[in-house]
Parts: C-alpha cells; structure tokens; sequence
C-alpha cells in the first residue's frame, strides 16, 4: 500500500490566503467604521425615548370606539388587494412567457425581463407616491401600485418556473406539429399551474400587507386610516388599527399556507 | 417511404455528427438502429422530424421534402410523423385522455384544444386503440399514476393518433424493465404490421432488435456502416458497430484531416 494522507480539509473560498485574509480584514474594518461614523446624537434618542413613552402610554387602551371607520378603511384596503392581485396576476402570466429564456426570441425576452426589473426596482412607496400625484388621492392610486408590485414578483417567479420546465413535454407537442398557443396550453401550463396559483396566493397575502403601507402616502385603505390616526395623536385608535392588521395578515398568511400545502 | 440522401449535422464548429449519411427505409419494415452513444442515433431520428435542424442534405418523406420546410409546411408535415420518447414525455398533470388527444394537436383549432371540445371521429380512434394496447380504463387518470409500461403506452397511442406515414421510436424501451420493454417492442412491431407504418427504432438492446425488427442499420460515429437482416449480424459486426469510442473515432479524423 502506498502512503496516503489521513487528514482533509475544505479548500477555501479564495484560494490565495493573502486576499482572503485581506477580504476578511477590509469587509470588518469596513463595518467597524461605518458604525463609528454614523451621525447619531445621543440626546436626540434620550428625548426620543420620553416621547415613545407618551406614544405607548397613549395607545393603551386601543380604542375601538370607531370601528366603523376601521372596518371601511380595512374593506377598502381588501378590495385594493383582490383587484390588485387579479390585475397584476393576469399581466404577470403574459410577461413571465416573455421572459423566460427557453420559450421567448432574444428580442422578446429582454422586453420581458425589461419590463419585470422597472417593476421590481422601485418600493411600493415609491410608485404610490407616484400614482397618487398622477391619478389623485385613494384606492386607484393603491390598486395600480400594487399591480406594478405584483408583476415585479409572481412574472419574475413564473419565468424562473417556465425556465425550469421538462422540456420534453414541449418536444412532444412540436413532433405532433401543434401550433404555438396549443403548445403553450398543453405542455407549459399543466406544469407551471401549481406554481402559478401558489403565486397568486402569495401575493394576495403580500398585497394585503402592503396595502396597509402605501395607504399611509395617500393610496388609500387601512393605511390612510392609520396615518390619519397618527396625524390627529389618536394614538389608542391607531393601536387597534394595527391589531387589526397584524390579525388579518396572521389570518391570510395561515389561509394561504393552507391552500399552498393541499396543491403543493 | 423515407429517403434520406447526404445528411450532414454539425453542431457548432466542431466535428459533424452525422457525416453524409444515406438511408432507404421503404414499405412497411420495422428498422432498428443500433450504436454507441454519441453514434448520432438520435440526431438522426431529430432530424428527421425537424426537432435537430440538419446542416445539409436531404430528407424525403413519400415525396415531401422535409428540410427545407417552415413554419406552417413543417407543422403539417411533422403531423405525419409519429415520434415514441425514451423519457415517455407525457404531460404529467393531464389526463390520459388528453395525452392521446395532444397527438391531434396539430389538426385541431387551438380553441378546440384549450376547450377539450374533441372531434367525435378523434375520440372513438382514441378509446381504439387505448383498447387496442390495454390501457382505456385509464382514460380519466392522470398521466403520473401509471406505470413505465402504461406511460410509454399512452406515449405510442399518442403517436398514433396523428395517423401518422412514418413512426420513429427514440430508444422506446431505455426506461423500461426487460419484461415491460419486450412488450413494448412487440407492441410496436405488431402495430407496424396492422397499421401498415414503417417504424424507425433507435434501440441499445441488441438482442431485442434482432428478435422484433426485420432490418438492423449499425451506427458508428455519424456514418452507417452495416445494413441487412438481423441474421447478418455476426459477432465480427457487432465489434466494427461497437469498437472505439466516439472520441477515438473525433481523433482519427482529425489525423485524417491534417
């Protein structure tokens, strides 16, 4: 028998250990820095402090005196929610065969996935604040928001499943001369169907969430209540509007896990 | 019947993977195809239904040439074609009924299609010959619930089903135990004989193409170099077909080319 060494070690991540040990060295000074150099004025959080207090002592008890609003402003934030994901489900299926790679010509494909990083690359915050100047205050400006958020997620997973599709099926249909949409319906969609409605449960749950977010910039829903709260210190009502709202997403987030497991 | 004459497939810059092949396949034979891998068994067999675009030559399929078809021409052309997948590729999460009915695909409207609204002709042919090959009382099941044999069943009746002039089978058998595959290959050869269709076999399993097919052509490396009844096929052929490997063979060429 030949010698043969009885000790191993992983290779590590960079070879050359001068770099590595540099890596390392430069990513902690890095971080040390930037928390030495951050302006904070200790003062300004000491006072800060005081006026949490008052905040948390305000909101206790949450009040539901005006439930009435907060059941208007939480339907409203619902309806932006549904439509919202109807709208950007229905545009996100065409847009996620544009930019799947091994269905789509090259031109198509970088439309696609164009179209998909313009949707992705902005907060919700950001577009609302947008489409509340251009469409004025309320719901619409939420519902068009959150059609551009959903297209950012569900076209972008829905392309990534096509991508990873069995191809084959596709090979079957082509060898029996099927034209392209009977292709499309027969051997993509039976395989990405499981996904897609996963999706679109997601989203629903993520749009409810979000909802609440871009209300508070004037979209509209829940999170137009719950800024108007905070504006006129109504503190305990603010309190219950977001347990409201935690309880919503808690109830939409156990739904939509229920549903993703049976078709799982 | 089928004639190809000079067939040249190269892909990218590199040596071709057939080099200017000719093949005959006339009447209503069933023809194996038997080679190592990388022969170009399957190349050739995609190219002939256009899934492999050739290089160069010529594909003729009773009178139709194939290679220079598009668009709609070779969707027509290509429902003449039956083509049987080693991998079956059946549309898992559809029904047995719809895997079958797919092989119309190309004769029906996409609306007819998407709706499942099946010509009544198409249906009755369907239940046939699911009868035909024992697998109609699963017509309501998914695809994914049957076994290999059933799946590649369904996978032949598909096929089938497009009333096809020519049947190629693409190593049918490869994922099949060797009972399951025997049937599989007297199947094909049976259906051969009813449906008076030429069958085009690639297959890895000597012994099973000697007994089910009336014609073995030898692959090695892009060219054919044996051709007759399965009798002629001696142990001095079987070492020519299977000698070397594709990578010697690359080699010698590229000595032959400097």
């Amino acid at each position: 028998m030949s010698q043969v060494p009885d000790t191993w070690r992983k290779p590590p991540f960079i070879a050359n250990r001068w770099l590595r040990w540099a890596v390392y060295l430069g990513v902690v000074s890095y971080v040390v820095w930037v928390g030495a150099s951050l302006p904070v004025n200790w003062a300004r959080v000491a006072d800060g402090i005081g006026r949490a207090q008052r905040i948390f002592g305000g909101a206790f008890p949450p009040s539901f005196e005006r439930s009435g609003l907060l059941i208007d402003g939480f339907l409203e934030s619902l309806k932006i929610a549904l439509l919202a994901t109807a709208g950007g489900v229905a545009l996100s299926i065409p847009i996620a065969f544009m930019a799947a790679r091994n269905i789509a010509p090259l031109p198509i494909y970088y439309l696609g996935r164009a179209i998909i990083i313009i949707a992705r690359s902005f907060h919700p915050v950001i577009v609302a604040i947008i489409f509340v100047k251009a469409v004025g205050f309320g719901p619409f400006a939420g519902v068009l928001t959150l059609i551009v958020y959903s297209i950012g997620f569900v076209a972008k997973m829905l392309a990534e499943r096509i991508e990873e599709i069995d191809f084959g099926q596709v090979e079957a249909m082509r060898a029996a001369g099927a034209p392209y949409l009977s292709t499309l319906v027969y051997a993509i969609f039976p395989q990405i169907m499981p996904r897609q409605i996963g999706l679109s449960i997601y989203q629903l749950d993520s749009n409810l969430r979000a909802s609440a977010v871009v209300g508070i910039v004037g979209a509209g829903g829940i999170g137009a209540t719950l800024a108007n709260a905070f504006g006129r210190y109504d503190y305990d009502f603010a309190l219950a509007i977001t347990i409201v709202i935690v309880g919503a997403i808690l109830i939409s987030e156990g739904v939509s896990g229920m549903i993703r497991k049976r078709i799982g | 019947m089928l004639k190809i004459t000079d067939l040249v497939k190269r892909y990218g810059k590199g040596n071709p993977v057939l080099k200017n092949l000719d093949l005959t396949i006339e009447g209503e034979s069933v023809v194996s195809i038997i080679g190592s891998s990388g022969a170009g068994k399957s190349t050739l067999l995609r190219c002939i239904n256009r899934l492999v675009e050739p290089t160069s030559g010529s594909i003729e399929l009773n009178g139709t040439e194939l290679t220079s078809l598009h668009g709609r021409d070779l969707r027509t052309a290509r429902r003449k074609i039956g083509m049987v997948f080693q991998g079956f590729n059946l549309v898992d999460r559809l029904t047995v009924m719809e895997n079958v009915q797919s092989g119309r695909l190309g004769y029906i409207s996409t609306w007819s299609a998407v709706m499942r609204r099946y010509p009544k002709e198409d249906i009755r042919r369907a239940y046939e010959l699911m009868e035909r090959v024992g697998i109609a009382h699963y017509a309501n099941k998914r695809a994914d619930e049957l076994s290999g044999g059933e799946r590649q069943r369904v996978g032949v009746v598909r096929a089938l089903m497009q009333n096809p002039e020519i049947l190629l089978a693409d190593e049918p058998t490869a994922s099949l135990d060797p009972k399951t595959s025997e049937q599989i290959m007297g199947l094909l050869r049976d259906l051969a004989g009813e449906l008076k269709l030429p069958v085009l076999i690639n297959i890895h399993n000597v012994t099973e193409a000697k007994i089910y097919t009336d014609r073995i052509v030898g692959m090695r490396y892009g060219r054919i170099i044996f051709d007759d009844v399965p009798d002629k096929l001696d142990q001095e052929a079987m070492d020519q077909i299977y000698s070397g490997s594709p990578h010697a063979d690359r080699s010698e060429d590229m000595k032959e080319a400097s």
